[in-house]
């Protein structure tokens, strides 16, 4: 067994790999103290004013909020759209089920830019009819990511109702259970942590989400990630080197811990 | 019929109105505006702007394809076959970037990168250039921030194909005298050949398409399709042409996609 393990050379390239796959996350802990206002090392004077500029500054604080606001309402009304119609293709198999979820699997596989583009075009248009769901409007935004992210919680909902026992839900409906009964009492009960984990993944996509944003936004709503990319594109904002510590470092925590955590279980087993 | 209506229905008419319509616009106006008819395919296909822009896009595509699936698969190799300490170690090594973004890792390889980032100022202080070296707003930045994005895509169907690979096979090599070279070179990857191809389609799927990381780290200098579609939106507006180019992007897209599940399908039987 131990004969083949991967050697000496493969071990030494993939801590070559490891290195290039770590290395920008590190490069930018030293930027985020530097103390001057353009991209540079500290010489010798550490400076906290881009933390500091982070917290003051209301326009992060108010990104964060849109940011926010953006991936729960998406995030919600994406899982509630995707489940229903998870649990419409499961409970009731139509005919051209296969074509129906491949449509709504569309954003998903398209390229972004081309997403990105047909999205800027309707809500162009929908401008001229309202303005809550409009081009640079919270509503718009919040359209544009339920599009992105519908797919994901299709697929995770999808994974969740295989799982589940089919002849629990023919024994509700023999005892004579509705429609409604059936999904509210005995299917969502079922699936709650794939529902859950549905919107965390969600939430996570429209968190980070700036191909489409980029397009659909331009100085009124302006999320977390396209405040990011305003510092980075003009001049390059140490500020950003600050956010990205911060943010470096809750993902490194987060994944530690679920990493812990699965080792913990592995070895109570 | 009326749980089809309550479940089935919304998602399909929500994206029918908000992704497919628009899209059908999309396609109408590549052969509206400005020119009836195919001219504005045929100026993305003919002139040199646009043409330039694909052809570099195919280049750097295969390129950061080829970067990132050699390096997913020497890492991989570790993740699936290390000891138990090593698998931790890599698993980090690959959750933590993945989960970070885009923009974050993109402003990483600025500070390793740029005139007074990391790199140049080790180099400078240790005497062996006088002058900064030019890596940012180049192809080379591209290439590395592209891969660097990409990698971790590459590695979950390299790991399920490595995971699949039974291993009394090796064992049997092994125990016949095959040295370590030959069974890796003539056992282990032909059997995760089917891996390496899943890779290597979905990496080039996903970089032909990509927009932020080549913006940022090319500087306007390395124009991808997809910034060019962005440019002929924002900067000099040409929905037509920006239209067109969506399109064949789309098609392109779809075809690699066709092949892919047109192979993977093949198999499955």
């Amino acid at each position: 067994m131990n004969r083949l393990r991967p050697g000496i050379i493969a071990t030494l390239l993939s801590g070559l790999v490891a290195v290039f796959l770590l290395m920008p996350l590190i490069a930018v802990v030293p930027v985020s103290f530097t103390s001057r206002r353009y991209l540079s090392l500290p010489n010798g004077d550490w400076s906290w004013r881009h933390y500091a500029a982070l917290f003051e500054d209301p326009e992060w604080g108010q990104s964060l909020l849109t940011s926010l606001q953006v991936g729960v309402l998406a995030s919600l009304l994406a899982v509630a759209l995707a489940a229903a119609f998870c649990i419409g293709i499961w409970m009731l198999r139509p005919r051209g089920a296969g074509l129906m979820t491949g449509f709504v699997l569309l954003p998903m596989v398209a390229p972004p830019v081309v997403s990105s583009l047909t999205l800027y075009f309707f809500l162009n248009q929908m401008a001229r009819w309202n303005d809550i769901i409009a081009y640079d409007k919270l509503g718009g935004v919040v359209l544009a990511h339920m599009v992105m992210v519908i797919p994901y919680a299709v697929v995770v909902v999808m994974v969740s109702l295989s799982q589940l026992d089919r002849r629990m839900d023919l024994a509700a409906q023999s005892m004579g259970a509705s429609v409604p009964t059936r999904v509210v009492g005995v299917i969502l009960p079922n699936i709650r942590f794939g529902l859950i984990g549905a919107f965390f993944l969600c939430f996570l996509l429209s968190w980070d989400e700036i191909g489409v944003t980029l397009f659909v936004t331009s100085v009124e709503t302006i999320t977390l990630p396209r405040r990011m990319w305003m510092g980075l594109r003009d001049n390059v904002d140490p500020s950003i080197a600050a956010l990205s510590v911060l943010l470096i470092c809750v993902v490194t925590l987060l994944v530690v811990i679920r990493a812990a955590m699965l080792m913990r279980k592995e070895r109570s087993r | 019929m009326r749980a089809f209506l309550f479940l089935i229905c919304p998602v399909l008419l929500f994206l029918g109105a908000s992704y497919l319509l628009p899209f059908l616009g999309i396609v109408q106006l590549s052969f509206t505006d400005p020119d009836p008819g195919l001219a504005q395919y045929s100026r993305v296909l003919t002139e040199d702007l646009p043409t330039g822009v694909i052809w570099r896009t195919l280049r750097l595509c295969v390129m950061v394809t080829a970067v990132s699936v050699s390096c997913a698969y020497v890492i991989t190799l570790l993740w699936v076959r290390g000891s138990p300490l090593v698998r931790s170690i890599t698993e980090l090594c690959i959750m933590i970037p993945f989960w970070i973004s885009v923009l974050s890792r993109a402003f990483g390889w600025l500070s390793m990168l740029s005139n007074r980032g990391l790199l140049n100022t080790w180099l400078q202080d240790m005497g062996l250039i006088d002058s900064a070296i030019q890596m940012t707003r180049n192809e080379f930045a591209v290439v590395v921030g592209m891969s660097h994005y990409l990698i971790p895509f590459a590695v979950f169907p390299l790991a399920t194909a490595m995971r699949n690979v039974d291993e009394r096979v090796l064992t049997a090599a092994d125990g016949m005298g095959a040295t370590r070279l030959r069974i890796f070179w003539q056992v282990f990857l032909p059997m995760t050949a089917s891996g390496i191809m899943g890779a290597t389609l979905l990496v080039f799927v996903f970089s032909i398409g990509f927009y932020v990381t080549p913006a940022l780290l090319g500087g306007g200098q390395s124009v991808l399709v997809a910034e060019l579609i962005y440019l002929w939106i924002f900067q000099i507006p040409q929905w037509g042409m920006a239209a067109a180019m969506s399109v064949v992007l789309m098609l392109g897209v779809g075809g690699i996609l066709y092949v892919l599940m047109r192979r993977y399908g093949e198999m499955a039987k």
